[in-house]
């Protein structure tokens, strides 16, 4: 089934009246399977009206019990989207895809500490979302990019994605699904539990994994995949000429000190047994190499 | 509060045009705020933290009377600058009169200060910060930040104070002591008093200990900081515990509820381009290359710069047009590009996902117009409406060389800059 979505996820839109928020859902609904995976809008206060057939609900609660849908999307402004994610962790609903960028990172930890022991799994924020080709979309990456396949993509940025699934689609090497983790410092699910997903995942036949710099979670992983990863990896990651002590745009995006450098995360994926690229215009002939292996 | 404009970017018109999905609060002010030292002391102080008395002065003459205003018998000139470093490049003086302190204020004031973390031509000093002197028994690293993987604010406290901590964590880690601090606990007195114990600091000294370790976490957490420093917290013969360096840096999505903090900004210590890029939402970093580069989005822009210098180039800037790139916006992006002499050649790199290509291409045809551009432009344009889009540019009857991919593209970049 992919990794975390399919054609039978139901969803619903948390920030459902915002002028964002209504734009991608109509967008998602109108790719493979959207129409019946997206179901139920929340916008408190807005119970009783509808968008394109969606009803909407006052909370994630009510929509979750009238629809069913078991995972939200957030479109919510940055100054509110953390207490949308507490929300829908509130609610008990399986997955959160929280695609607003520039939420403090203050209100991150304390959303983060607050989801610690609940069963809510968290992608992004600062993220555009995640795909399985030809059954459902889930964010602000454009579908018709996608084709349905057996690669797995993981990555911290957007159109740097976006850049890795083309390069594979138009090599021929269709995706399981592709997931943006987003490019903030406190974020949801990172690249290592992604990575585990993907090796369990039997229409997953390999992974390029996209990184950047800032932190270490690009290390960590690696360092998984050298004991524990039976499928093959692609890697990059972004920023080798980055300046130390710059934010590279993304909020998780800076060298501080020694940590967080480009050439140190691909030494060590490099040692750890990862087919890495410096070039970013290689990622898909680089697998084409390693699956013709 | 000129500089602290808040708007949400959900405006229709934008995008319908762009189909951007950047909710973010669109501010122009640092993604990564600084402030100087005088003001992280003043904020530090209100939260309990011990700091020598000081005067900020912007003349010899005010530092002369905050000599006397402060009493004592020696001072320390301390160079207010953003950059770290100030010590090795001669912007720290002590003084054991009157006269010295006089000498150093004028040699420091105006003084171009060249550290490891300014350019090459350094930081021109506009004030300094004169303080009581003390005797120093022993020095002490503390230090705040979040750490990413355990998604917890740390604290780090080294007995190694006064010098770079980057190199005590290279060469002698077991000596930096760390706590993540549990954000509904807070930082228990416990804790604090096994790492004064760890680090050495004498238990005459706990209480004072507290109160330090303490409010600077109350000031990190109530002020949205992602970075705190105090660099050396010194044992004093006359003070106790004293911090007699601070440093402060705060989260700029966060600014919108400080504007306390805001009001501290200054515009002097910033690149007038990032200043510039900031009012039109744009994310701008000058770099040392002659190769300007404009793309949407963080982590393609970045491998945009990469790819340029793994083909021999080396980029002029780090430039995210963001979701939201209107013609307006390409059109500021260029001029800033062009503020550079260094330029030689410029390369756009954009992905069309929801924004379409032909309404980026019809950006840059109406922004190379504008601009009368006088160097060679080198688009690669791939994504939603690519064909429309690269029509547009064919026929805009300008000099805009066409590349297929990126590899492609830095090829050609790289080519027409070592051209020009």
């Amino acid at each position: 089934m992919a990794i975390l979505i399919n054609k039978d996820t139901r969803v619903m839109t948390q920030g459902m009246t915002g002028k964002v928020g209504q734009l991608h859902t109509s967008y998602c609904k109108s790719y493979a399977n959207g129409a019946n995976c997206f179901v139920a809008g929340v916008t408190p206060g807005k119970s009783g009206q509808s968008y394109e057939g969606i009803p909407i609900f006052d909370s994630v609660a009510e929509a979750s019990a009238q629809t069913g849908a078991t995972v939200s999307v957030i479109y919510v402004p940055p100054q509110y989207a953390a207490a949308a994610i507490d929300e829908a962790v509130e609610a008990g609903l399986e997955l959160v895809i929280c695609i607003t960028e520039g939420i403090p990172v203050h209100d991150m930890l304390r959303t983060r500490y607050r989801m610690l022991e609940k069963k809510t799994l968290l992608i992004g924020p600062n993220c555009p979302g995640l795909i399985t080709p030809d059954e459902i979309k889930i964010g602000i990456m454009p579908g018709h990019i996608h084709r349905k396949g057996r690669i797995g993509v993981v990555s911290r940025s957007g159109t740097l994605t976006y850049e890795a699934v083309w390069q594979l689609t138009e090599l021929g090497f269709g995706q399981s699904s592709c997931v943006g983790i987003g490019g903030d410092p406190i974020n949801g699910m990172k690249h290592l539990q992604i990575m585990q997903l993907f090796n369990d995942d039997p229409e997953t036949d390999a992974v390029v994994m996209v990184g950047e710099i800032g932190g270490s979670d690009e290390e960590e992983c690696a360092r998984w995949i050298k004991d524990n990863m039976r499928k093959p990896v692609v890697g990059f990651i972004a920023g080798v000429t980055a300046p130390p002590g710059k934010r590279m745009g993304h909020a998780g995006a800076i060298i501080s000190g020694s940590q967080g450098g480009a050439e140190h995360k691909l030494a060590v994926m490099e040692e750890c047994g990862i087919h890495i690229t410096r070039n970013p215009a290689d990622m898909g002939n680089v697998m084409r190499r390693v699956l013709r292996k | 509060m000129g500089h602290f404009a808040l708007h949400l970017t959900e405006e229709l018109g934008s995008i319908e045009r762009s189909g951007l999905c950047r909710l973010t609060v669109e501010q122009d002010v640092p993604l990564n705020m600084k402030i100087h030292e005088y003001q992280a002391k003043e904020i530090m102080r209100q939260y309990g933290v011990p700091t020598p008395r000081g005067v900020v002065c912007a003349s010899v003459d005010e530092a002369v009377s905050a000599t006397q205003d402060l009493g004592g018998l020696t001072w320390v000139v301390k160079a207010q600058i953003h950059a770290g470093g100030r010590g090795q490049g001669g912007g720290v003086q002590k003084a054991n009169s009157v006269q010295e302190v006089c000498t150093h204020a004028n040699d420091i004031l105006g003084m171009r200060l060249v550290t490891h973390q300014t350019t090459a031509s350094g930081q021109v000093v506009r004030r300094v910060l004169v303080e009581e002197g003390v005797q120093i028994l022993r020095e002490y690293y503390v230090g705040m930040t979040i750490d990413r993987s355990r998604q917890r604010v740390v604290l780090m406290v080294s007995s190694e104070g006064g010098v770079e901590i980057e190199a005590v964590a290279a060469h002698s880690p077991e000596k930096i002591h760390k706590v993540w601090i549990n954000p509904v606990s807070g930082l228990t007195d416990a804790e604090v008093d096994i790492v004064a114990r760890q680090v050495g600091i004498p238990d005459a000294a706990f209480t004072q200990a507290r109160a330090c370790f303490q409010g600077l976490y109350r000031v990190f957490v109530e002020k949205d900081a992602m970075l705190a420093e105090i660099n050396p917290l010194a044992l004093t013969a006359e003070h106790g515990l004293l911090a007699l360096d601070a440093k402060l840096n705060f989260d700029g999505n966060a600014l919108f509820r400080h504007p306390d903090i805001v009001a501290l900004r200054d515009l002097d210590e910033e690149d007038p381009a990032e200043i510039e890029a900031s009012r039109f939402n744009l994310s701008y970093i000058s770099l040392e290359g002659d190769i300007g580069c404009l793309v949407n989005g963080a982590g393609l822009a970045m491998a945009t710069m990469d790819t340029i210098k793994l083909y021999g180039g080396m980029p002029a800037n780090f430039l995210d047009v963001g979701g939201g790139a209107s013609k307006e916006k390409v059109t500021e992006a260029f001029k800033l590009m062009l503020k550079n002499k260094n330029l030689r050649a410029i390369l756009v790199n954009i992905f069309g996902g929801i924004m379409k290509c032909d309404v980026i291409a019809e950006g840059v045809v109406a922004a190379a117009r504008e601009v009368h551009l006088t160097v060679p432009l080198v688009v690669r344009l791939e994504g939603t409406n690519v064909d429309p889009g690269k029509k547009i540019l064919a026929e805009s009857g300008l000099p805009i060389i066409s590349a297929e991919n990126m590899t492609d593209a830095a090829t050609k970049v790289v080519a027409s800059a070592k051209r020009t």
